[in-house]
């Protein structure tokens, strides 16, 4: 007990450069945005980047867990594209008996979904115990095909009427903040609290840290990886309630190489790829970091169009070094 | 008339001949026509699997004696599987395909015509052009050039323009060349091309930061409609107003329905359409249904889509 109080004393005054890292790399790709370019520091860019970062910042969150809990989800991308999917076509189905209440219960089926698909991964991974790179492999595989098959390979729109009323989910704004960030800020405050605050936050670094030792002090491993999973999933889920409000439609292309974005905005906040330590500020940094980068790429004429993606990739690699470097 | 052609009459009519004497009692010999396209990853493949399922079903109930077998595959390697478990469990009178790419396909189809299939190609042609007895494509040069020119015209030859474009590859590189070829002439200013892979998503994003990087824009080209989705998502929410149009291209059903509902900001739209499949396998049924020998380069044009033509290019079952 006594080392509890004191560690959480000492927090405050110690300033950890290494966690400060993701945050510090954030802050100086925005200073250099703003200098190369009089447009980057617009209300209306700034709003645009943190708005689209979102989906990748809230499906991250999940991945948090996921990743300190020792497992990797591949599926995300395809996740995320099987449950659009299936919001939609359960929202087209209650439109004509529910009016724009469909909307709500079609979101309350999409969580439910999303869960589900977490708890099939999870389950894959724990009860069958196969390795998580190749149980999500697979099941991204799985998901791609069935929102494929769903569509014929074309979208899924969602009903003319059912658009207005569901567009201020992506576009509209609470207090001038855009609502996909507002959401995005109460998954992290949530996130936060369960992986910091929680007796399971701490089961999930120890079972990521060393899975033997977890299982030899009383934690059940599976149980903390399969719900790991399940949290993944319902982050799924919330980042495609958010999705659909913006282009109304699901697409075989939809989520698609998510599931990288998502791994690199994690590992890029200071989570460890191999478990056992975890950050969801930094994860929420590392998301923002790739989409600033992107805009940046757009904005400036500096790069050729065929070399944006080396450019990324190289800020990437550099952000990475420098944290190890101040470490 | 060709040597080739005139023999492959001679040699139906005699067949047909053949058939006659027997008394129409025997049915025509079993003719089967395989079919080997990309599979459903996104809406334009989609629109392929969907017009060469329709072939399928239309052929086979208008010609009993023809058979036609339609395989989907995920990538090149699956696709040269495919042609090899095709051609192994049984004669193939002809083979109908639109290659993955030109280069790792031309040697498997090569090998199924030394067993006397007929070969028809659709959209990439093969690398060595002599295997193909048809070849039935769009042109990509067109589709860039008859929106530039439409756009050039109604800009009054002058104005700032962005445009996006797909993945790299040279059904892309085409249309880009057909565009900017016709901008070159005209004091009409790109002001940029970035990627943005013919996904909705992407072009979203993409046309945010276009519209927040240049303060005026008069006109967009998308390159494709799915991309074009995207585009006028983003320019929605912008608010902005200066933009006049906004093009795509290939014919999707979305879109096709604001041509017909006389949308201002997209009018028209250039056709490429996945229904070329259609016509490649109705060609190909052509040899074994009746005397109309099919040899030879089929380019489908790329006429504007406008609202009085609009109805010929909507399918409204369709996927795309």
């Amino acid at each position: 007990m006594t080392t509890v109080t004191t560690e959480i004393a000492d927090a405050p005054r110690r300033i950890r450069w290494a966690d400060m890292g993701p945050f510090i790399a954030l802050a100086l790709v925005v200073l250099i945005g703003t200098l190369i370019n009089t447009n980057f520091a617009t209300g209306t860019n700034i709003a645009n980047v943190v708005t689209r970062s979102a989906f990748i910042a809230i499906i991250a969150v999940g991945a948090t867990f996921v990743i300190s809990s020792g497992c990797l989800d591949l599926s995300v991308g395809s996740m995320m594209a099987f449950v659009t999917g299936v919001m939609i076509l359960t929202m087209n189905r209650l439109e004509p008996t529910m009016g724009a209440n469909a909307i709500l219960v079609g979101a309350g089926f999409g969580l439910i979904v999303g869960a589900l698909c977490g708890l099939l991964n999870g389950l894959i991974v724990t009860v069958g115990k196969i390795e998580p790179f190749i149980a999500t492999l697979g099941t991204m595989g799985i998901f791609r095909a069935l929102i494929t098959w769903m569509s014929d390979g074309g979208s899924i729109p969602i009903e003319r009427a059912l658009r207005d009323p569901y567009r201020p989910v992506y576009f509209g704004n609470v207090l001038g903040i855009p609502l996909p960030v507002v959401v995005t800020l109460a998954v992290v405050l949530v996130g936060a609290f369960i992986l910091y605050r929680t007796k399971y936050g701490r089961r999930c670094m120890a079972a990521g840290s060393n899975a033997d030792v977890a299982r030899f002090s009383g934690v059940s491993v599976a149980r903390v990886r399969t719900t790991a999973f399940v949290i993944q999933g319902l982050c799924v889920a919330i980042a495609a309630i958010c999705y659909i409000p913006r282009l109304g439609a699901a697409t075989p292309t939809t989520g698609q190489l998510w599931e990288l974005q998502v791994i690199t905005a994690v590992v890029i906040g200071g989570t460890l790829l191999r478990g056992g330590k975890g950050r969801i500020w930094g994860t929420v940094a590392g998301a923002l970091i790739l989409e600033v980068i992107a805009n940046l790429m757009v904005l400036s004429n500096m790069v050729s169009e065929y070399l944006v993606a080396a450019v990324q990739g190289v800020i990437i690699i550099l952000a990475m070094l420098a944290h190890r470097f101040i470490k | 008339m060709t040597r080739t052609a005139r023999r492959a009459l001679g040699l139906l009519s005699a067949a047909s001949l053949v058939a006659l004497t027997a008394g129409g009692a025997i049915a025509q010999d079993k003719r089967t026509i395989a079919v080997s396209i990309p599979a459903a990853t996104h809406g334009w493949t989609g629109g392929v699997v969907y017009h060469a399922e329709q072939a399928e079903k239309e052929i086979e109930a208008a010609f009993p004696n023809i058979d036609v077998i339609v395989k989907t595959s995920p990538s090149a390697t699956a696709q040269v599987s495919a042609l090899e478990d095709l051609s192994a469990g049984q004669t193939l009178d002809a083979l109908v395909i639109l290659p993955f790419t030109s280069e790792e396909l031309t040697g498997p189809v090569e090998q199924v015509k030394s067993n006397g299939t007929y070969i028809a190609v659709v959209d990439r042609g093969l690398t060595d052009p002599t295997i193909q007895d048809l070849y039935v494509a769009g042109d990509n040069i067109a589709v860039g050039a008859n929106t530039a020119k439409w756009m050039a015209e109604k800009l009054g030859g002058e104005g700032k323009i962005v445009v996006l474009r797909g993945i790299p590859t040279v059904i892309d590189d085409e249309r880009i060349q057909g565009f900017t070829d016709v901008m070159k002439d005209t004091n009409i200013e790109i002001l940029d091309i970035q990627y943005a892979n013919w996904n909705q998503d992407e072009a979203f994003s993409l046309m945010q930061d276009y519209l927040a990087k240049y303060p005026h824009i008069d006109a967009v080209w998308a390159n494709d409609d799915d991309m074009l989705l995207g585009v006028l998502e983003a320019v929605k929410q912008s608010g902005r107003t200066e933009i006049k149009y906004a093009l795509g291209g290939n014919g999707m059903k979305d879109v096709i329905e604001m041509v017909k509902a006389g949308d201002p900001v997209t009018p028209i739209s250039t056709p490429y359409p996945p229904s070329m499949i259609k016509s490649a396998i109705y060609m190909t049924a052509a040899q074994f249904s009746g005397q109309a020998p099919m040899r030879g380069n089929f380019k489908l044009d790329a006429p504007l889509i406008t609202p009085e033509n609009a109805d010929q290019f909507y399918f409204p079952d369709s996927p795309f």
